[in-house]
């Protein structure tokens, strides 16, 4: 059901405001706080690791980051799915906008990657098992957007986006348990940046709190990349309207 | 005439297509808007209508090959888009496009779809066809090798391959000489000298009146005129597009 | 109605018939794998303790861009002659479509494949053709084609069609593509069948998986 097919006086009480509701202030406002808690997490409160020193503290956000870039292509799958089977705008949306974070959060991986690998192993790139699979990954979601850019129309970049959203996800374990063992069977003779699993409780805090900010941050951006994609939606239906009344 | 069926649907209905507030938009333009249409079984309809009207988007949603945005359709007492597989097989197509390849021989091109449509003994079908639409020589020439109109007749051949009580025609003249444009209206009865239920798209409105039982002008994705082709002519239809300016 | 495999048949034998009149795809991809043979022996001067090494990734190398080639040429050409609504409005499985397509695409590189491996072995003076070293290829092969055909139906209907399938394929294979090198290296430097059991399982579960989602979700890529 369109905006456009309600009458006039009622229009106005369903377009999404063009000022945000109070939670989108509230989510604002925590997202901007917690992120200089973050940063004093990651680098005051934290202790320096013994072999590694202070370049560790990455970690702390390469980490977080990671997890957020794994939710994002998995909110792309669900949506994908949920647009192949009930074909809402909504969810093409939904699927669009959580690649295009996706993709942004996956480079920041790979950059925070590398800024780790050059003070401690001297060189820019290596391809341990956890960055070769994020490039991967990197690549199949901006072929996603490249897809969906070169596609005609915007039914079938939707379709195509959503068929290559479903499918590329499903091969994200796949990939990652190819790219690990390979690296198991021609090990390489170097620390990987994931370090040891059990970490003292000052660092794993310093982590969570990294990666509630990140959380915040992605639903924030989400919450008004949807609004805008949704008002850019409403403007289309209204030329259109006006098109054919003409 | 009834439609033979296999599925669950009811054997006999009085109409064979009923389009009930059919949309369909291409981007910004909307080629289809809210076109209701009932053609009952062994109609002939010619649809004419300017470039643009939506002729040729309505039938593509017939053919079931678009999905239209929003609307009713039925054929033979099967609903779209939930039995558009057991609708193909009632359906004969002729297009803008050929479907034809260049690489097999007419011959050829009428066993593969033969076979495609559950044809038994598709080579027989193709070789009472092709002198049916006067390819007899040419049977076993490939297709790259046929002028514009040959291939039409082909074409023709192929949407009856499988002998379907309905046919829709998007501008089957194309390319056609005379003899061919001939060839048209023995197409549109069946094996069994029933006639055929026919939707087709033309410019022409002689041939329309010729062929047709009824006219039906499309403007701007709506019916804007619905009467006998006898009755039809220029004055009938001028005065339909001058009033494409009035609201409805 | 036609089967199910009656409906793939016939697709499949208009496809061959097509191929065999025009001899458009297979002869450019022997062609380019033969190139690809030759021009890696150049590019890595290579003497006899580096070859086991490097030889089977560059074998790969001119089976998945040959294949490239192949799936590339598998829908433009119904694109292009507006037959896919042809087939589309015919009372077939969509399924059918891509079934038909793939075996037209495994067919065709499993004919480059028989002429370039000899080839390959030959040039490298390193191998020998086993039934493991063929079971791999196969399987590699099935996996590699498998998302090629589906890609191919999409890439056809997007500009820059050339460029948007092999960037789709590459990062989708990569699995693949390990695990066929791997597998192959182990197999041709003569090493026992289980050490390499478990990347032929890999490549398995791909083929398996990837097999059964492609087949679903093409019906998707084709619908208008």
């Amino acid at each position: 059901m369109s905006v456009t097919s309600l009458p006039l006086a009622d229009r106005q009480k369903e377009t999404p405001s063009r000022t945000m509701a109070w939670y989108d202030w509230a989510l604002a406002v925590a997202t901007f706080v917690s992120f200089p808690a973050a940063l004093y997490g990651a680098f005051v409160y934290a202790p320096t690791e013994a072999v590694q020193g202070d370049v560790q503290r990455i970690f702390y956000f390469h980490v977080p980051i990671a997890w957020l870039m794994y939710l994002s292509f998995f909110v792309v799958f669900v949506a994908s799915i949920l647009y192949l089977w009930k074909r809402g705008d909504q969810w093409d949306r939904l699927a669009r906008c959580s690649a295009e974070i996706g993709v942004v959060f996956t480079t920041l991986v790979l950059i925070t990657g590398m800024l780790w690998g050059r003070p401690i192993w001297g060189i820019w790139w290596t391809w341990d098992a956890r960055l070769t699979s994020t490039l991967i990954l990197w690549a199949i979601y901006v072929v996603y957007l490249m897809l969906r850019a070169y596609s005609d129309d915007r039914a079938r970049g939707a379709r195509y986006g959503a068929v290559l959203g479903i499918i590329g996800f499903a091969d994200v374990p796949i990939v990652q348990m190819s790219v690990t063992w390979w690296r198991t069977i021609h090990p390489q003779p170097v620390i990987s940046l994931e370090g040891n699993e059990n970490l003292p409780p000052q660092m794993l805090f310093a982590m969570l709190v990294s990666l509630v900010a990140f959380t915040l941050f992605y639903v924030f951006v989400m919450r008004q990349r949807l609004r805008i994609e949704s008002l850019k939606g409403e403007i289309e239906e209204i030329e259109q309207l006006q098109e054919s009344e003409r | 005439m009834a439609v033979a069926t296999q599925s669950a649907a009811p054997a006999t209905t009085r109409w064979a297509i009923q389009v009930e507030g059919l949309t369909h938009r291409y981007g910004a333009s909307r080629a289809l808007d809210g076109l209701d249409l009932a053609v009952p079984w062994d109609e002939r309809v010619a649809i004419l209508g300017p470039n643009g009207a939506g002729k040729t988007t309505l039938l593509r949603v017939l053919a079931t090959l678009v999905r239209p945005v929003a609307g009713r359709v039925i054929l033979g007492g099967l609903a779209l888009p939930g039995q558009a597989a057991a609708v193909r097989r009632h359906i004969g197509l002729v297009a803008h496009q050929t479907f034809l390849y260049d690489e097999l021989t007419a011959r050829e091109n009428l066993i593969f779809y033969g076979r495609l449509y559950g044809v038994e003994d598709p080579g027989r079908r193709a070789d009472r066809l092709l002198p049916r639409v006067g390819l007899a020589e040419r049977a076993n020439d490939r297709v790259r090798t046929f002028s514009r109109g040959l291939q039409q007749r082909l074409a023709l051949a192929r949407a009856i391959v499988h002998d379907p009580p309905i046919l829709l025609l998007d501008e089957p003249e194309t390319g056609l000489d005379v003899a061919g444009a001939d060839l048209l209206d023995g197409l549109m009865t069946d094996d069994q000298g029933q006639r055929r239920t026919v939707l087709l798209t033309t410019h022409r409105l002689d041939r329309a009146v010729e062929l047709a039982d009824r006219a039906v002008v499309l403007l701007r994705g709506r019916v804007a005129l619905d009467l006998p082709a006898a009755d039809t002519n220029a004055v009938a239809l001028a005065a339909a597009i001058r009033d494409e300016r009035r609201p409805w | 109605m036609t089967t199910f495999p009656g409906q793939v048949g016939a697709l499949l034998w208009k496809d061959l018939l097509v191929e065999l009149r025009t001899r458009e795809i297979l002869g450019g991809m022997v062609v380019f794998a033969l190139l690809v043979l030759v021009i890696f022996n150049f590019a890595f001067d290579l003497r006899v303790d580096n070859v086991g090494g490097v030889a089977p990734g560059v074998l790969w190398v001119a089976f998945t861009f040959a294949g490239i080639l192949g799936l590339g040429r598998s829908f433009i050409q119904e694109k292009d002659g507006g037959a896919l609504d042809g087939l589309l409005a015919a009372p077939i499985d969509r399924g059918a479509i891509y079934l038909a397509k793939l075996l037209g695409n495994l067919l065709f590189m499993t004919v480059v494949e028989a002429i370039a491996l000899p080839v390959f072995i030959s040039f490298f003076n390193f191998g020998r053709i086993t039934l493991e070293l063929a079971l791999i290829v196969f399987l590699g092969t099935v996996g590699f084609a498998a998302v090629g055909t589906l890609f191919s139906a999409m890439a056809a209907n997007t500009r820059a069609r050339e460029v948007m399938l092999p960037i789709m394929i590459f990062p989708i294979s990569v699995p693949v593509v390990i695990a066929s090198v791997e597998a192959t290296a182990l197999a041709l430097g003569g090493s026992p069948f289980a050490q390499s059991l478990g990347w032929i399982e890999l490549l398995v579960a791909f083929d398996l998986i990837f097999g059964i989602l492609c087949f679903v979700v093409f019906d998707f890529v084709v619908e208008e």
